[in-house]
């Protein structure tokens, strides 16, 4: 049992480790959106904003996704690891749901006129986040790890199906919001600066993604220990 | 799969058969229903916006709200007496078991909506007969989708602590998009623009109400399993 422990420590200074490095990349990513990338012909300087909130975006998409797949994985499996690994991976989204529904408004004001708008972009990534802040209700409403894990695991897939839907009504409906500049079938619309500064922000995020999941990981694996000694201490 | 289909119908009659005896359930989410509509009359300004451009909202979520009240009760007698370890020692079909309490909570969505939608013609004077046939399709199409989820994760609120309140933290983002697209094309109905003009967002609803029936069924198991 204090292998567990042992092995936690382990990881979680591994998780720290990769999030300063991520962390030192967030830096360069401000120096390198302020000093390398041009200045936006019509947006100006409120465009800078864009090297962090569509990284955000991506980390908050690579989070709920690939806790959806893990909730997949543990029906088959009935592993705890994936269940934690999911667990972890929902709540480092709901982090980067949080820049991201953040940085949006700030660069909506100036742009837009207003910091928030019903379009359907914005909504449904709320809904998404809410839909998150959900399963963290669910996890902390259960006790008993199993039934936890597989409730989850089926909320976590039904999640995963909600966004295709999600994603539907965005062409369904007429939206202000920016329409994709990168992942298009024309390729990249963006000049070179922009779209290299753009890049290095996604890997930073994704470096970060990493290391923070490691860390909440590590604390899970500790958090279960502890649970399954105080339940042997109850019994 | 006739034994499927009688096993289904089965657990649904024994619903229904239950609420028909106690009428606990349906009668308070009809209520509920009733009064949400009078408290949405008394929080708009009248002279501000007409009644029929608020209506449909008004009306999806009246219905939306109540049949979070009847699904909470899905469950909640199965807890009861222990009766879910009944269902779960049967050796019927995983399957079988969501499909029958489905459609039996899609005849209490269905209910709701027949006394909602007269009601909200009632008092929001809805130009209902100029909708058509349209509206019946919205309002059933949209109910097998509000049930399809709600059976699922009704069954996993009801093992929370605080189940009255779980549910429609996890279920009210799923039922957003059938709500929007139920809404969406209810509004043009009224408008009495051509049934062709919801067709997107008719078909929309139906892959919805097919993805999540499907999930139920694969995954009801995992639910009610240990």
């Amino acid at each position: 049992m204090t292998d567990d422990l042992a092995r936690a420590r382990t990881i979680l200074r591994a998780g720290t480790f990769l999030t300063l490095l991520a962390l030192l990349g967030v830096a360069a990513v401000y120096l390198l959106a302020l000093r390398y990338t041009p200045v936006e012909a019509s947006q100006g300087l409120a465009q800078k904003i864009f090297y962090l909130h569509v990284p955000a975006a991506w980390g908050a998409l690579v989070s709920f996704s690939l806790c959806g797949l893990a909730s997949a994985a543990y029906l088959f499996l009935h592993e705890p690891r994936v269940d934690r690994f999911a667990a972890s991976s929902a709540e480092v989204g709901l982090a980067f749901a949080v820049v991201m529904l953040t940085t949006g408004p700030i660069w909506g004001k100036p742009i837009w006129g207003t910091w928030w708008d019903w379009d359907p972009r914005l909504t449904l990534t709320l809904l998404l986040f809410f839909l998150f802040l959900g399963y963290g209700a669910l996890r902390s409403a259960l006790h008993d790890p199993r039934e936890r894990a597989r409730f989850s695991a089926v909320v976590g897939i039904m999640a995963l199906v909600l966004v295709p839907f999600i994603h539907l009504s965005v062409y369904f409906y007429r939206t202000i919001h920016p329409m994709p500049v990168v992942l298009r079938p024309e390729g990249p619309a963006l000049p070179g600066e922009m779209l290299r500064t753009l890049l290095v922000s996604v890997a930073v995020f994704t470096l970060l993604y990493v290391g923070l999941v490691t860390m909440r990981y590590a604390l899970g694996l500790a958090r279960d220990h502890a649970e399954a000694n105080a339940g042997g201490a109850d019994a | 799969m006739g034994d499927f289909v009688r096993v289904a119908f089965a657990v649904a009659e024994k619903d229904l058969r239950l609420e028909l005896r106690t009428r606990a359930t349906i009668l308070s989410a009809v209520v509920f229903a009733a009064l949400v509509l009078v408290v949405f009359n008394f929080s708009r300004d009248p002279t501000a916006v007409a009644a029929t451009d608020l209506a449909p909202s008004v009306l999806w979520v009246t219905v939306a709200f109540a049949s979070v009240v009847a699904l909470n009760r899905a469950f909640t007698v199965e807890r009861e007496h222990a009766a879910l370890d009944g269902l779960r020692l049967s050796p019927a079909p995983r399957g079988a078991l969501f499909l029958g309490k489905a459609l039996a909570n899609l005849a209490f969505v269905l209910l709701i909506e027949a006394v909602t939608v007269p009601l909200a013609v009632l008092f929001f004077e809805l130009p209902v007969l100029t909708a058509g046939w349209g509206l019946p399709l919205v309002l059933v199409l949209a109910a097998v989708g509000f049930v399809a989820v709600g059976t699922l994760l009704s069954a996993i609120a009801v093992r929370t602590r605080f189940a009255e309140l779980m549910l429609p933290v996890l279920l009210l983002p799923f039922l957003v998009p059938p709500l929007t697209a139920a809404a969406e094309s209810t509004a043009r109905l009224l408008a009495g623009r051509p049934l062709s003009e919801v067709v997107g967002w008719l078909r929309f609803l139906a892959v919805y109400d097919l993805v999540f029936v499907v999930l139920g069924l694969l995954l009801f198991g995992a639910v009610i399993d240990e």
